[in-house]
């Protein structure tokens, strides 16, 4: 189904920035939770797990039934307990931010929990008596997951088209590894798929390999869940020199293969969301000595957390603020990069002109939006490179869905996964009219 | 400096703390270090003839993961020689002039009674402490809670021991009794001089639910044994009070049964204790407990301005009464504090489904909105609140005059309209 993963991974030199908790501790931990009514926690899940009950289950040592409670919401439990950003969802949250104490690190208790699901080989579900449905799902990555899961609780049978040859998505693909590893991702996805029922192709390219016209003749449903496009490219000299990568190429490649960083002495990556951060750590976390983030923003208006920023300071990270690139020279490959100052209107100051030395030069200024694979589709409505979609998922052509970050622009794992679920939620009314059933 | 020295019965000691007789009072060297650490007396565990133990002997009870918060032991009296424990009360005694020694004795016949009461007192004890109480093991032996809880054999065997003593006899109570009246006066009437109380309570700890075997755990099998620790303060609480009030009683008392810390002592002595005894707390921290025992116990007196200890004992008993005489026109509403609630609400949960449905979520804000209607000013709020002194507990004043059930039966003395009843 998916190819086999390398063990030569650049990823696999990381550990955990978050530890694990062990049993007395989580129980511990397990036991400060005040068990909040209408708990604030659950209000900040996109997925609305019941915080507060699996915690207390943990407490009891019902760790089963601890599990059973996340996946229930959430069946993407275990990666987003490990890659969720808690400290501005559940975590952050917690009525303890307000009395000066600890909040409640659920975060860590979900993995306790999820984990001690997935070491014991605990199936929580079954498929749904078969209705003789057919749902395509088009990408295999948490939205599709968690669409896909469901609709197998309904009864429904799925096919996933999956472009790459692995599968999960930015999971897989995307994510800090101190966070979570390709391979873990791969577990999740073998213990969704036991559910059984769903077929993944991989190396299928919905559009070329396969037309949508097809795929709406021979299905009842389709989701589309394909994510984000390649790199945003910067429009400036000298950016196809070797050294220079686009962030999520280049994540990729790391976290899939070998990237070679002996001869890297210093990085510069460009950006100041998300991806440049973890593009920051990760470089750092390899042993470049020296790593830059230049950003043309100030620090307080960067889109990237506070907390992850904080993080890869405390990791030797440098910033170069309200500037751009102006240029990459090298001879033959990336030696430097050319900057310039800009004010607060991102306009650049005459004679603020600076060069940053770098062997290594990261893009992370966005990345392209897919939803233009659609724009053949009447009735879908394309907004500023995403697919316009309903509460439910809905498109508005019939029979056509969408989740995660192809219609909501770009969001986290929990995101995409509530999106599928509600989703899946919203095809099954629609694949059984007045007969559906939760 | 406040004074801590006190008496219970005579037996006077530099602070109101003492070891209880249990295990870490089972030896000379366990009380010269626990001298050491401050502690003023020390009842010595339980002289007898010397039985054999099983293991294990002691099970803990663990509430939301504070262990040890309930205690239970099935172990005996001591398994000592009673030369050793005699030579170790003479060392101990000379090491240690100023703190009260009490011997606690178990034994069956007059003689045998008489022969223990000498040799304990030749061998330095300040004080004796017949051990009618323990739940476990010597009471199927017709000792211990066999007798604690026969009034007419606890009288008899007291004014033996009475006749035989030439310092002050104390008796411990079993609490495992319905009335602990009935048992302090026949302790009186014996000729004691001082009661303890309270001894352990009649239990089983827990069950292995894998094994199916209760606990504390012997091969396969296990056995009732006697609760201690935190939770059983406030049985402790109520059957000192019970003895302090009442007005044909009026020995000393030596307060036992939960004490953690010193404002468990201060309750203990304002319900009536002189002194106070601790196992428990010590088996689970050491001794070393103590000092917080007697610098919080200093501190509170200088704030209460009280320079003795026998200045606050019993200062609660005239605030016991009974429930027939509580002033039913008395009315109180909770009120949250709006800059100190954190939004948990907990107290919502604990309104509508534990008591009167009157605390509401409401729009825009985390904080509860109380219905004061009808509000029955039952407490619960307040004790489930994580924030200190977020909800208080108001007077409100509803123009009645005070009135209890017993005024209104007895006078037909009008009672303010019910709230919070539909």
């Amino acid at each position: 189904m998916t190819a086999p993963l390398s063990t030569q991974r650049s990823e696999t030199v990381f550990q955990d920035f978050k530890l694990p908790l062990h049993r007395d501790a989580a129980v511990a931990e397990a036991n400060r939770c005040l068990f909040c009514s209408d708990a604030p926690c659950i209000q900040a899940c996109p997925t609305a797990i019941d915080i507060p009950q699996f915690i207390r289950k943990i407490a009891t040592d019902n760790v089963h039934g601890s599990a059973a409670t996340i996946f229930d919401s959430n069946i993407l439990g275990m990666s987003c307990s490990r890659v969720c950003p808690v400290e501005v969802l559940c975590v952050g949250s917690c009525v303890y931010n307000h009395l000066e104490q600890p909040p409640i690190a659920i975060g860590k208790l979900q993995r306790y929990a999820t984990d001690l699901a997935f070491e014991n080989g605990w199936k929580f579900f079954t498929a749904g008596p078969s209705t003789g449905k057919r749902v395509a799902l088009i990408g295999s990555g948490p939205a599709s997951l968690a669409a896909a899961h469901q609709l197998r609780r309904f009864g429904h049978a799925c096919t996933i088209f999956e472009k790459r040859s692995t599968v999960g998505g930015l999971n897989s693909t995307g994510v800090a590894p101190y966070k979570m590893k390709a391979d873990r991702s791969l577990d999740e996805v073998e213990w969704i798929l036991s559910i059984g029922g769903i077929e993944v192709k991989t190396d299928v390219s919905v559009g070329t390999d396969i037309s949508l016209t097809s795929l709406e003749k021979d299905f009842d449903a389709i989701f589309v869940g394909v994510g984000l496009g390649a790199d945003t490219a910067l429009g400036v000299p000298g950016e196809s020199l070797a050294g220079v990568h686009g962030a999520v190429s280049w994540i990729e490649s790391m976290k899939l293969g070998s990237v070679g960083m002996a001869a890297v002495q210093r990085a510069v990556v460009i950006g100041g969301g998300n991806t440049a951060i973890d593009a920051v750590r990760e470089t750092l976390g390899l042993g470049i000595p020296s790593v830059t983030m230049l950003y043309r923003g100030t620090h307080s208006g960067m889109s990237g957390y506070s907390h992850e920023w904080k993080a890869a300071m405390e990791q030797g990270a440098q910033a170069v603020w309200q500037s751009v690139a102006t240029a990459i020279e090298g001879n033959g490959r990336a030696q430097r990069v050319k900057c310039v100052q800009v004010d607060d209107h991102k306009a650049p100051i005459a004679a603020s002109d600076f060069t940053l030395q770098a062997d290594l030069v990261l893009i992370a200024i966005g990345q392209s939006k897919l939803a233009s694979m659609l724009s053949s589709l009447s009735g879908i409505c394309i907004d500023k490179g995403c697919i316009r979609v309903d509460t439910n998922g809905f498109t508005g052509r019939d029979k056509w869905f969408a989740g995660g970050d192809c219609a909501n622009g770009g969001k986290e794992v929990v995101n995409a996964a509530a999106e599928g679920k509600a989703a899946a939620m919203s095809i099954n009314h629609h694949l059984m009219g007045h007969h559906a059933h939760a | 400096m406040p004074d801590l020295s006190t008496s219970t019965g005579g037996i006077h000691s530099p602070n109101p703390f003492w070891l209880a007789s249990a295990p870490p009072a089972n030896s000379g060297l366990q009380i010269q270090r626990a001298f050491e650490a401050g502690w003023g007396g020390a009842v010595w565990k339980t002289l007898g003839v010397p039985i054999q133990n099983v293991s294990s002997r002691f099970g803990g009870h663990t509430i939301r993961g504070v262990q040890g918060a309930g205690f239970s032991n099935i172990e005996l009296i001591t398994d000592r020689t009673l030369e050793a424990n005699l030579r170790e009360i003479a060392e101990t005694k000379r090491l240690f002039p100023k703190n009260p020694i009490i011997v606690s004795l178990m034994e069956e016949t007059e003689a045998s009674w008489r022969d223990l009461i000498k040799q304990s007192i030749d061998a330095g004890a300040d004080g004796l402490e017949l051990n009618f109480g323990c739940p476990h093991g010597m009471c199927e032996r017709g000792m211990g809670s066999a007798v604690g809880q026969e009034p007419a054999i606890n009288e008899r065997i007291t004014s033996w021991a009475v006749k035989y003593s030439t310092v002050p006899v104390l008796v411990k109570l079993t609490p495992n009794v319905s009335d602990i009246v009935p048992h302090g006066l026949a302790a009186k009437r014996g000729g004691a001089k001082g009661v303890s109380l309270i001894n352990t309570i009649k239990s089983i700890i827990g069950v292995d639910i894998d094994t199916f075997v209760p606990q504390p755990v012997v091969r396969n099998q296990s056995t009732n044994g006697g609760y201690c620790g935190a939770a059983v303060k406030p049985i402790a609480l109520h059957m000192v009070a019970a003895l302090a009030r009442e007005k044909d009683f009026g020995l000393p008392i030596s307060g036992i049964g939960g004490i953690t810390n010193w404002r468990d002592a201060v309750e203990f002595i304002l319900l009536g204790s002189s002194t106070v005894q601790v196992c428990t707390e010590v088996m689970l921290r050491g001794y070393p407990i103590v000092q917080d025992m007697i610098d919080g116990l200093q501190q509170y007196m200088r704030t209460h301005h009280f320079s003795r200890i026998d200045q606050m004992i019993g200062k609660a008993i005239p605030a016991y009464s009974e429930w027939g005489d509580l002033d039913m026109n008395y009315e109180t509403v909770a009120k949250i504090n709006a800059d100190k609630c954190i939004g948990c609400q907990v107290c919502v949960a604990a309104c509508h489904d534990g008591a009167h449905q009157c605390i509401h979520p409401q729009e825009g804000t985390r904080v509860p909105r109380i219905d004061e209607s009808e509000c029955v000013g039952c407490n619960l709020c307040q004790i489930v609140c994580p924030v200190p002194d977020c909800i208080s507990m108001v007077s409100v004043d509803n123009g009645q005059k005070p009135a209890s059930w017993n005024d209104h039966v007895t006078h037909g003395t009008q009672l303010r309209p019910k709230k919070g009843v539909h």
